[in-house]
């Protein structure tokens, strides 16, 4: 089961990267959880400075842009 | 019934329904009101609209898609020169910070993981006032001079609040995060010269199809004005090329949009109005760049999607601001619900409490991205001061209760009250300055 986490403080692109991951994920029918991360201080653990970011399995795989679906496909597979 | 939820749709229909039943029609100032808000927003959509925000939304999309955050982040990281660190947080919010959304969590990140609090509040401060569309607007609606004033100040002024944040908190600064700082990936599709020539490309077309008509009927800008629209459509030309050549659109795509805006000009003079025609041709163009671009499967695509973006997330907010600006203030030499008398009273002049008091009110109150230049604008047009309208304009965009209380949650109660209090001082300082210098 792949812990799939979307790091945002709420703004429009952080909600977009979550739906696109969302949909992605029911597209390729992967065993995932996916939640959102909103509070900054538990983001900037992760390292990250630009949001929106997503991180699968503990691993930062992209930072400050909402990538395309086949994109986050490729990550989640 | 569960009355602890049920209790907030009702005091909702409640309100509104108490608001519309003692609705003041008749009464001419509200009348009025009313009038100048529809008069406002019909104004913002003929003249701004389309030559101005459109191309700005094209703007600044590309620089969320094609500017590569990674290499100017890598100044304001933990290993970086810290003097250069300072240079770039006060001018990199042009190019950091197009989403508004983006400030909070990398000014948190600067401080916390990289060059520090110094850097960091140059960048919070500087970085809401300095994006591109904020610049591009304020510099359209209230004028050059003030566009640059409000771009200079936030600057310079960002250098002296982050040096003085650093200076003052220098015993505190804590022990930087363990945690590296993940980047952003670095990709150069293009040399850079390429990438500079599209923007400039872009910001060209943005400037002459905006040349506004000068009042003398001779001179240099008065020639660029007659020859605007030539000037405009050779630049379009150049970016039609550009896109074929470097984004890999394929030619005949680009080429029906170009023969469309052509045939329009050439042919529909014959039933549109020759002063609007540029304008329809203009925002045919727009229709055609967005059509081509969105069906790309590669960059232009995402920078199409990047564009569309911020174009739904800031025009229904700039809808909104300009109604209330509006209705609040009028247009320009009218008056809305508050009376002219008391704005001049307020902020009228330059004194140092008209100055004071606009850069604490904007410090306050919470402007959505870009509201702040419909409001200002009412607000001159009432009677504020040049001066205390650069307050407002300086001290407005950085701060508002609502971030003031996540800054708290970052730093802390006592740099937080530093650095707001920081803001309204120079903010102040500025508007003086501006106010007694133009």
């Amino acid at each position: 089961m792949k812990k799939i986490q979307i790091l945002g403080t709420g703004c429009p692109k952080c909600k977009k990267l979550f739906e696109v991951t969302v949909q992605a994920v029911k597209d390729v029918a992967a065993e995932a959880d996916v939640t959102k991360v909103e509070d900054i201080n538990e983001i900037l653990k992760f390292g990250v400075m630009m949001t929106p970011a997503l991180v699968v399995d503990g691993e930062v795989k992209v930072v400050g842009r909402v990538p395309r679906p086949e994109e986050i496909k490729e990550m989640i597979k | 019934m569960d009355w602890k939820k049920e209790f907030k749709p009702l005091l909702i229909i409640v309100s509104i329904f108490l608001g519309v039943f003692f609705l003041p029609i008749g009464i001419p100032r509200f009348d009025n009101a009313v009038f100048e808000a529809l008069e406002l927003v019909k104004w913002y959509a003929r003249e701004h609209v389309l030559l101005c925000l459109i191309p700005a939304f094209f703007i600044a999309g590309a620089i969320g898609v094609f500017v590569s955050q990674a290499s100017v982040m890598k100044y304001l990281g933990a290993k970086a020169n810290k003097i250069l660190a300072y240079g770039v947080a006060s001018v990199s919010g042009s190019v950091l910070a197009v989403c508004s959304c983006t400030v909070l969590p990398l000014f948190a990140g600067i401080y916390k993981m990289g060059a520090g609090i110094g850097p960091a509040s140059a960048f919070l401060y500087s970085g809401p006032a300095i994006n591109v569309l904020a610049i591009i607007l304020t510099a359209r609606i209230l004028g050059l001079e003030m566009g640059i004033a409000r771009g200079a100040g936030a600057v310079l002024f960002s250098i002296i609040i982050g040096i003085a944040m650093h200076l003052i908190f220098r015993k505190e600064e804590a022990a930087k995060a363990a945690v590296q700082m993940s980047m952003p990936d670095v990709e150069a599709a293009r040399p850079l010269w390429k990438t500079a020539s599209y923007f400039f490309v872009m910001i060209a077309i943005l400037v002459f199809a905006n040349w506004g008509k000068p009042i003398e009927n001779y001179g240099l800008w008065h020639a660029i004005y007659g020859l605007k629209w030539l000037i405009t459509s050779l630049l379009s030309l150049t970016f039609g090329v550009i896109l074929i050549a470097w984004f890999k659109i394929s030619w005949w795509k680009v080429s029906i949009a170009a023969v469309s805006v052509i045939a329009i000009v050439l042919f529909g003079s014959q039933v549109i109005p020759h002063d609007v025609l540029p304008v329809v041709a203009f925002a045919a163009g727009a229709i055609g760049l967005s059509v081509v671009t969105s069906v790309d499967k590669g960059e232009a695509g995402d920078w199409f999607s990047s564009t569309w973006t911020f174009a739904k997330q800031i025009l229904p907010l700039l809808l909104f601001g300009v109604l209330i600006a509006g209705f609040l203030l009028g247009r320009v030499g009218h008056e809305g619900i508050i009376p002219s008398d008391w704005v001049s009273a307020a902020v009228g002049g330059n004194s140092i409490r008209a100055n004071f008091l606009a850069s604490f009110a904007g410090a306050f109150m919470y402007f959505a991205t870009l509201t702040e230049v419909p409001i200002l604008q009412g607000l001159m047009a009432s009677g504020m001061g040049k001066g205390p309208a650069l307050a407002l304009l300086l001290a407005g965009p950085a701060l508002s209760l609502p971030s003031m209380m996540v800054l708290n949650g970052i730093m802390g109660f006592k740099k937080t009250f530093t650095f707001v209090s920081l803001v309204i001082i120079m903010a102040t300082i500025s508007g003086i300055m501006y106010g007694y210098f133009f």
